[in-house]
């Protein structure tokens, strides 16, 4: 993963549960997962990311944080083909994003996007995983079914599967979409604010989730907005306002400069028992 | 129908057999009751994603928009599914179109196309008069009225719209419910969309005799109002508004039999009375419990 901005190009690290870390470089000549060179899209000829390279490597595990309106999403879904492109290129596996190069990709939308009225339940939204493309004659095969039991056991949903969506905690929602995402076996899983509104043990449950998924081999590409929690749990950060401003590992990303220039605002940043904590500076 | 209203009245409040059975002696209530089920259940089943996906004004305008076409169809003396049905596809297609120009917005795009199209029928008439009875039966249905080879082609007409509705059943539901991922999962959500639109033009078209253009609408929108109180599951959902739909065209062909009403108007009032006695069952429980956890 590089930018233009960044010393530490060409780097990826992977990192285990509870912030131990282990920076991993990219094999010489492999191809990056996604790879994003100088691009500029937005929405109705108004960019809303501009000038954006990164390379997502096979296996990573990466934060995108920023401020309110600064591209996260638009990235996200830049990657996904969703929003037309002004300039540059994105690619992945090497090929251009549409059709089969999506294929393995999963995407779990922000959960208040999603209408919690709708007369869904979990098992309903699990099997939307197993139709991807216009497969119009497709049927659900009882291994199908089988496949949907294993998931919700290994995401704790066990015996869940009739309930209508609401009825879940945050954090089992999230999990639901999750599970939508992996049933694709997808090598690449991009989650949009994973964390937003849920409480400190259902965001603790998600993020050993995603590990588990990481250390499986599936990329992981996420947008956040709380600092310390990223800092604490993930491996690489992209710091993004309309462009790339820096990225690397939190503690050589998360420094009061970068995140002056990422949010326009004054923070501190400083170590307490090893751990990096960033704070709003107060008003004189 | 020789006996005064108050006499089949006096003969429905018997409840005999043989009494309930009498308007099967005659043909064109078999054939309406027939039609009322048929489009009952077919409205009842396209309801359910027309409610879900928020576009029960587009069934509100798109049978208004067909008025135009079946205006048109009468004065060429042509077939009316024939006039009204290309009339109702191009209508479709045009707010599809429109629709997705975000400058406009849904709601404005088909208030221009559909309130056009009624204008051009209106505009029509006033200068023939010569065939009010049959806009009359545009407007507000004439379920005793259709002739069998009208049956015969609402019935191929939703035969058509429900294979193809089954067909697509899931990438509808994936494309409705989260049309974003839905489009990144390789989705042809665009393609979906038309798609539906041009199913909902022809359930539309397949219901105006039975229902009216001013009624059709009601008949797509009330079942799945009313399937959601008794499900929460989207398979189920697509099981019991249909029913609903097919039970109330049923209920509502003999009550109008009775009553002597409008067959279109006593199918609606049905279903919207079933809507009134849940909603109250739902408040009362809801007070109910909410008076049991402050005690």
């Amino acid at each position: 993963m590089n930018s233009h901005n960044h010393p530490h190009s060409h780097v990826h690290g992977s990192l285990h549960p509870h912030g131990v870390e282990e920076p991993v470089a990219p094999k010489v000549g492999a191809t990056p997962l996604v790879n994003i060179t100088d691009v500029s899209s937005g929405y109705a000829g108004s960019p809303a990311i501009e000038d954006v390279s990164l390379k997502i490597w096979p296996g990573q595990f990466v934060a995108v944080v920023g401020p309110n309106g600064g591209g996260k999403t638009t990235l996200l879904r830049t990657m996904l083909g969703a929003v037309p492109l002004m300039r540059g290129r994105v690619t992945i596996r090497g090929e251009a994003v549409r059709g089969s190069a999506l294929e393995r990709v999963g995407y779990v939308p922000q959960l208040e996007t999603i209408d919690w009225n709708f007369p869904i339940t979990v098992e309903e939204v699990l099997l939307m995983g197993l139709f991807r493309k216009n497969h119009w004659l497709k049927r659900i095969k009882k291994d199908d079914l089988k496949k949907i039991d294993a998931l919700l056991d290994r995401l704790n949903l066990a015996g869940l599967g009739k309930r209508h969506i609401r009825e879940l905690s945050g954090g089992q929602q999230q999990a639901v979409f999750l599970g939508r995402a992996l049933l694709g076996d997808p090598d690449l899983i991009l989650l949009d604010e994973p964390t937003a509104g849920l409480d400190i043990r259902s965001r603790d449950d998600v993020i050993h989730f995603l590990h588990e998924i990481n250390h499986q081999g599936v990329a992981i590409v996420i947008t956040a907005h709380d600092l310390n929690w990223v800092a604490a749990h993930l491996p690489w950060v992209v710091c993004l306002n309309r462009r790339v401003v820096a990225e690397g590992r939190p503690q050589e990303v998360f420094t009061s400069a970068v995140l002056q220039e990422t949010y326009r605002g004054d923070m501190v940043v400083f170590l307490h028992d090893g751990m990096i904590m960033i704070g709003e500076r107060p008003h004189a | 129908m020789g006996a005064t209203r108050f006499e089949r009245l006096e003969l429905l409040g018997r409840l005999e057999p043989m009494h309930l059975l009498s308007p099967f002696e005659y043909e064109f209530f078999r054939r309406g009751l027939f039609a009322a089920i048929m489009v009952g259940a077919l409205c009842g089943y396209i309801g359910v994603y027309v409610v879900l996906r928020r576009m029960s004004y587009i069934g509100h305008g798109l049978s208004h928009a067909i008025f135009g076409g079946a205006v048109l169809s009468y004065i060429t003396h042509s077939n009316f599914y024939i006039g009204a049905g290309i009339w109702a596809l191009f209508s479709g297609a045009l707010i599809h179109a429109i629709s997705r120009r975000r400058w406009v917005g849904a709601d404005a795009a088909i208030g221009v196309v559909t309130t056009t199209s009624f204008a051009i029928g209106v505009a029509i008439i006033s200068t023939y008069r010569s065939f009010t009875r049959n806009i009359e039966a545009a407007l507000f249905g004439n379920i005793l009225g259709i002739a069998p080879q009208d049956l015969w082609t609402m019935t191929a007409i939703a035969l058509v719209v429900f294979l193809l509705l089954f067909v697509i059943r899931r990438q509808l539901l994936f494309a409705t419910f989260d049309p974003e991922v839905a489009h990144a999962y390789g989705i042809s959500t665009d393609k979906i969309d038309f798609l539906f639109v041009m199913l909902l033009a022809t359930t539309v078209l397949a219901s105006t005799q039975t229902m009216g253009v001013t009624l059709v609408a009601a008949a797509m929108v009330i079942p799945p109002v009313i399937a959601r109180y008794l499900t929460k599951r989207f398979s189920s959902l697509l099981i019991i508004s249909p029913i609903i739909g097919a039970l109330c065209g049923a209920t509502g062909m003999f009550l109008s039999f009775y009553l002597d009403v409008s067959s279109a108007a006593t199918i609606v009032l049905t279903a919207a009375a079933v809507f009134i006695v849940l909603e109250t069952i739902l408040i009362v429980k809801q007070k109910t419990s909410s008076r049991a956890a402050v005690n």
